[in-house]
Parts: structure tokens; sequence; C-alpha cells
């Protein structure tokens, strides 16, 4: 159960783009950049409010790789697997971070929430590569050794 | 308007929206599995391709005619083509056709072996998933789901429930409920008319068989059925029968010859509700009750209106549908010790419903504790089981239904198509049985064509304003004006399959124009042929009123509480 600040601010956002069908992903966006996930309470409630099947909101929402229905951790890593940091080996510098911090294609957060890790096809900095995105920062020429070191100093910072 | 040339051969059209139907016209069978006139073109099968004089191919649903344009629907890279996307198809689908439900009536498996598909190169890499058996009437199977999409299409575009939906993207992509949570528990209203649009076996109805065998095996067991109106002209489709004839002599005789102990005629209890809806509609209209009045015998609409009407849940009638009453009624019957001779009594009815399944495991379809009707079967699995018993049914002498619950009247044959239980209405109110005055009741707007039938009867003074609606999606446009006020009735009958139950989802599948159109006639010739045209007039209802019903209407007869599931 959402708390009601979230039905709050999801009613502002509703305002904001209008109740029409048309607003749906403007208002999955703005919930998604709020609360770094877009919770399914509030999609069947969104559905609800500007006036489509569930179904089709889930539809929409699912379709779109960017929406997540988990809660994301603090820190959102995003490993570009694009053609030109793959052939750069992005590959190791992915599977260093999901083994230092226990996770696999299927699980993406941590349980301390401290850390979501996730692969992005580009981050459009393919002279960079391999590129890695720490949620708005971008960190060029990675190697499995400067990303578990970027883990330890983001760990100190809690 | 213009000519097109397919395959050398000059074809006029007119307001056809695609080429696709001007090919069929032209009597070419094309392929397709996702296309269907009643939903929107959605172009995802693509085997309706075809060639233009210049090499171009083109999906032909999704093509608008234009004049002289020239097109081949049969050429060498067309077989290919449509071989390869059936063999595609075939890769990523379960293969298991010969212990699939619909082996035999598969759309996926005739065209597979129409153009040849006789190896399937690929494997399957799709993980292998669960079925969803949570409803009490749909089974899905996303396992022999092809996305065709025409589910998802019915639901919302034909329906106005929508709860179906395609998921995820690419190889991922599946068709499913949002957040994938069971059917049951969503907003399905058990219609099972995605069963009808559905190509292959991805979506079916759950089977009762197996329980009915046994307990006709019971000797202690009287096994009682019920045969609603609409299933007398489906049942002769599947035995190569005209279509759409009334074949309710035959059904009888099979049934007695399967051993059941008595066989019950569903238009009697619809004579019952008639009864009670005229008198509960009388009573609302003269002492300000709720209006405008809803029928209830249709249970995918009651769901509908607890689900998306609710503020007009005391609008909808608190009768019992028709098989509600007949259970209620020879349950009761059988009760007293006198008629009961030591055996337990197990009813069972055949309907053209698959909603009626849910309808029967509703909290308020028991009496005192027990359970009405046991067990609901569609006219699907009556065919299924005469098939079975190995039984002759085209040479099948007919027999007539048991005394005392098996003569109705005209009026409660009709109401399997729509419009029926408002024209039974009308001659329940209205004086007279002539013939001039039933045809004029027939005039008076109730058997206009259409989805949406707005009409007004006069009487004793008043103008009564009815609609008669089928097809939720109608419903649900009608409900919203009535909502807002700018509509208003003063009876509303909704039955939520387009057409009536005629056309429902326990038929025998397609849906067709010709069909639907065979099963309605076949309905009202039935009525012309009845002796009794009126509920008031059967001599049976009328001697149950005065003695074995008397003081228990309310009890078999009505719902205590509005219960949508």
């Amino acid at each position: 159960m959402l708390d009601q600040s979230y039905y709050r601010k999801t009613d502002e956002i509703i305002e904001h783009y209008g109740r029409k069908a048309g607003s749906l992903i403007p208002i999955m966006q703005d919930i998604q950049a709020e609360y770094r996930y877009l919770p399914g309470e509030l999609l069947t409630y969104v559905a609800k409010e500007i006036g489509i099947t569930e179904a089709k909101a889930y539809s929409v929402a699912t379709f779109y790789e960017n929406f997540s229905f988990e809660a994301k951790g603090k820190y959102v890593i995003k490993v570009c697997d694009g053609t030109a940091c793959h052939v750069r080996k992005s590959m190791p510098v992915l599977e260093a971070l999901w083994k230092e911090l226990g996770l696999s294609k299927k699980k993406h957060t941590t349980d301390d929430m401290m850390f979501t890790v996730e692969t992005v096809s580009c981050l459009g900095a393919c002279g960079l590569a391999p590129t890695m995105m720490v949620n708005e920062d971008v960190h060029p020429s990675m190697t499995p050794e400067k990303a578990l070191a970027l883990i330890e100093e983001l760990r100190g910072k809690g | 308007m213009g000519t097109i040339t397919i395959d050398g051969r000059k074809v006029e059209f007119t307001d056809e929206k695609n080429v696709l139907s001007i090919i069929r016209k032209a009597g070419i069978d094309i392929p397709t599995l996702c296309y269907h006139s009643a939903l929107s073109t959605f172009g995802a099968c693509r085997l309706c391709t075809v060639e233009d004089d210049r090499g171009r191919t083109f999906a032909s649903c999704s093509e608008e005619p234009r004049d002289g344009m020239v097109i081949y629907t049969n050429t060498g890279k067309l077989r290919k083509y449509r071989k390869m996307i059936i063999e595609l198809l075939l890769a990523a689908h379960c293969r298991d056709c010969t212990t699939c439900v619909e082996n035999g009536n598969c759309k996926l498996q005739t065209l597979a072996h129409r153009y040849g598909v006789t190896e399937v190169r690929f494997d399957n890499y799709r993980e292998e998933l669960p079925l969803d058996l949570s409803s009490p009437s749909i089974i899905r199977d996303p396992n022999k789901c092809i996305l065709c999409g025409n589910c998802v299409r019915v639901c919302s575009e034909l329906q106005g429930v929508g709860v179906l939906g395609f998921a995820h993207r690419g190889t991922d992509a599946m068709v499913m409920t949002a957040f994938d949570r069971e059917i049951g528990t969503t907003e399905c209203v058990n219609c099972g008319q995605c069963r009808v649009y559905c190509p292959t076996g991805a979506i079916s109805i759950k089977n009762d068989k197996e329980a009915v065998w046994d307990v006709l095996a019971d000797p202690n067991v009287r096994v009682v059925a019920q045969v609603a109106p609409a299933v007398r002209v489906a049942v002769g489709d599947a035995f190569g029968l005209t279509k759409g004839k009334s074949v309710m002599g035959k059904i009888v005789a099979a049934l007695h010859k399967m051993g059941f102990d008595e066989v019950y005629d569903t238009t009697f209890s619809a004579d019952l509700t008639i009864m009670e809806e005229s008198a509960e509609f009388l009573e609302r209209v003269q002492n300000g009750g709720k209006l405008p009045l809803l029928t209830s015998c249709c249970p995918a609409w009651v769901k509908f209106v607890g689900d998306q009407f609710p503020d007009f849940k005391d609008n909808v009638s608190t009768c019992r549908s028709p098989q509600g009453m007949m259970s209620g009624v020879v349950k009761e019957y059988f009760r007293d010790p006198e008629n009961a001779k030591g055996k337990k009594t197990i009813m069972v009815s055949f309907m053209p419903c698959t909603a009626k399944k849910m309808e029967a495991k509703r909290p308020n379809s028991y009496t005192e504790g027990e359970m009405d009707t046991d067990f609901v079967l569609t006219t699907t699995e009556l065919v299924e089981m005469i098939r079975t018993t190995g039984i002759n049914f085209t040479d099948l002498e007919s027999e007539s239904s048991d005394i005392p619950f098996g003569l109705g009247s005209g009026g409660g044959v009709i109401f399997g198509v729509t419009g029926g239980v408002t024209e039974a209405v009308i001659r329940r109110l209205v004086p007279g049985h002539d013939a001039a005055t039933l045809d004029s009741i027939a005039e008076c707007g109730v058997r206009q064509e259409g989805f949406i039938r707005e009409f007004t009867i006069p009487y004793n003074g008043m103008d009564v304003k009815i609609c008669v609606i089928s097809g939720l999606a109608n419903a649900r446009t009608v409900m919203e004006q009535v909502r807002s006020g700018e509509k208003e009735y003063h009876l509303i009958e909704v039955m939520a399959c387009r057409n009536g139950c005629v056309m429902g989802g326990g038929q025998p599948c397609v849906s067709d124009e010709k069909i639907k159109n065979s099963r309605t006639e076949g309905l009202y010739r039935a009525d012309n042929i009845s002796v009794v045209k009126k509920c008031n007039e059967n001599p049976t209802i009328i001697s149950l009123y005065d003695g074995f019903l008397k003081g228990k209407e309310h009890k078999l007869l009505h719902n205590e509480e509005f219960c949508a599931k």
C-alpha cells in the first residue's frame, strides 16, 4: 500500500499533462523521475484517471525498457553495451559489477537498495567507450578494476 | 467505386474498406489469422499478403482499394511467404496438436495443412509457461498464443472490458492481463468471446463433462438437465443438419439416451423470469422504484455492472436468471421426499454461455445452502458428449421434454436473441394474443437492426422508453449516457454477446453473419410454431403459481442481494 502522498503527487502530474490518453507516457516519465521507478499501483491509478484500461497502460509501460516497476537503488548504474562499448569490452565490466554486488540478468537491485545495475544499448558517448553512467554522471573508459573502485567509493559515501 | 483485376479477372467494388474483402467477394478464400470484419484491422499475421503487377507485396487487409489495381493472390512468391509465415508461427508454438482441445477446429492447424507445412525447421526456444486456470470459464494457454491480438481487440472493441493487452516487446511480447494477474481476479466478465475469435487453442473454455459422466453413472442420483433456448439452434450445425434449425426434440432424445432422468426446457423458467420481471417493472414504475430497470438474465452483463457501474447495482432486476430459476425450482421440487424418492438430485444446465459457469458459482446461486445448478455445460460440450456416445444424432427421433417443467411459451424461446426478453415482457404487459397484436409487438422496434435499439411503447397512458443492447461496448456507451443524464429509459435489456445468446461464447465457433441470421431466424421460427406465446398463458406456469410456488416466489425466483461474481 503506497502512502497517500504518492497519489497526491500523481494527481499533480496528471493535472499538469491533462486527463487524456495521450498524456500517459509523459505522466509515467514524471512519476519515474520522482520515485526512480514506476509503482504499479500508480500505473493502475493513472489508467483510471485518464480513461484507458489498465491492460493498455501496462502494455505501454512494458514496451519501453526505460520504465521499471521495481524500486531502484540509490545509485543506478547503466553499463553501456552498444556496439562500440561491447567491442571495447564492456561485458567484463558488467560481470565484475554483478559479481561484486551479487546481481544477475534477473536481479537488478541489491537488497540494501543501494545499487541497481542495468545495461543500455547506447549512451551516445561511443568515443569514451566503454562507458558507464552512475545516476547522472558519465564515467568513461571503464575497466573492471575502475568499476570496482567506484563501487568502493560510493559505498564510502553511503 | 471502381474495378480491380484479381488474378487476371476484373472485379467491381463499391464501398469495401480493404482489398481483402474484395478478394473474398470474388470467391477466393485468402488466408488470415488476425483479420476479422467485426474488429479493427491489425495487419499482424501477413498471411493475406498479395502481389501487384510490379511485384510489390502488401497485406491486403490494410490496403484501401483503388480503381485499376492489378493484384495476384497465388504467385510462387506468395505461396513461399505464406508457408514460411506459418512455419515460423509453428516454430514458437506448442505443437501437441493431437491432444489439443482445438484439434480439428484450429485455424492455424488448418492453414498449416492447406499450405503443406509438413516440417518445421526451427526449434522452439520459448520457455514453457503455466496455464491460467483461475477463471470459472476461461482457460488461457500462453504457449499456444500466436499474438494475432484478436482477443485483445474483441475484449476492448466489442465488449468494452479490455482486460487483455500486449505486454513487453519483440520476441518477449505476450498477450496478458495487466501485471500478468490471473484472469479470474480481473474485470473479465467470462463472456468467452475471446475464445470465439481465437484462431488456436490459446483460449479455451473450462470443461465439466467428466464430472457429469460420473453422476450419470451413479444409480442413486437423479440427473436433471435443462436446455437453454439458443442451444437448440446451434447443435444441428455440428452434425451437418440445416443451420439454425431447432433440434430440441433430438437433443432431448440424446440426453435421455445418455441417462439423464429428466430433461427440462429453460424456456419454461424464462416464462417464470418474465412473470417476475414484468411484475417487478410495474412495481418500480408505480411506486417510484429505481429506474431504468436493468435486466439480470445475462451474468456477464451483471458482472460488468458490478465492476464498471456499481452505482447502478440497485437498478439491476432482483430476478434470478432463467437458469437460476429453473434450478431453484427443480431442486425445491425434489427436496420434497415424496418427489425425491430417496434419490439425490443433480442439476446440469446446457447453455450457449460461458459466463453461466460463473453464475452457477455465485454466492446468490445457492438455496438453503445448496448449489442450485451443479454443472453448467456449453453447447460445444453437449456436442462433444453426443459424439462421445456415438449416438447417430441426425437419425434420432424427436422426443418431448419432461413434465412438469418442460413446456415454455414462444416468449421464452426468443430469450436467446437480443430483444427477446423485452419482447416477452411486452407480450406479458399488452393484453390480447391474436396474430395482429403479436405482429405489432414484433414491429414496435424491438426487432430492428443494430446493437443499440431505442424505442418507445405506449402503456397505460405513459410512454415506456426502452433500450435493447447487445455487446458490452455498446452497453458501456449507453450506460455512460444514462449516468450523465443525457439519456433516460425505463427499461434496458443487455446481452453481453453481440446479437444475444445465439452467438454466445459457448456456442460452436465462428462468428459469421450467415450463422447469426440462421440461428436468430431459427428461434423466431420456434416461437412462431409454439402453441402458447405468452408466459401468463402457459398452463404449467399458472398451475405452478397456484400450487407449488405459493409463498416461495421470493426464495426461489429472486436474489436477496446484488452479486456480480
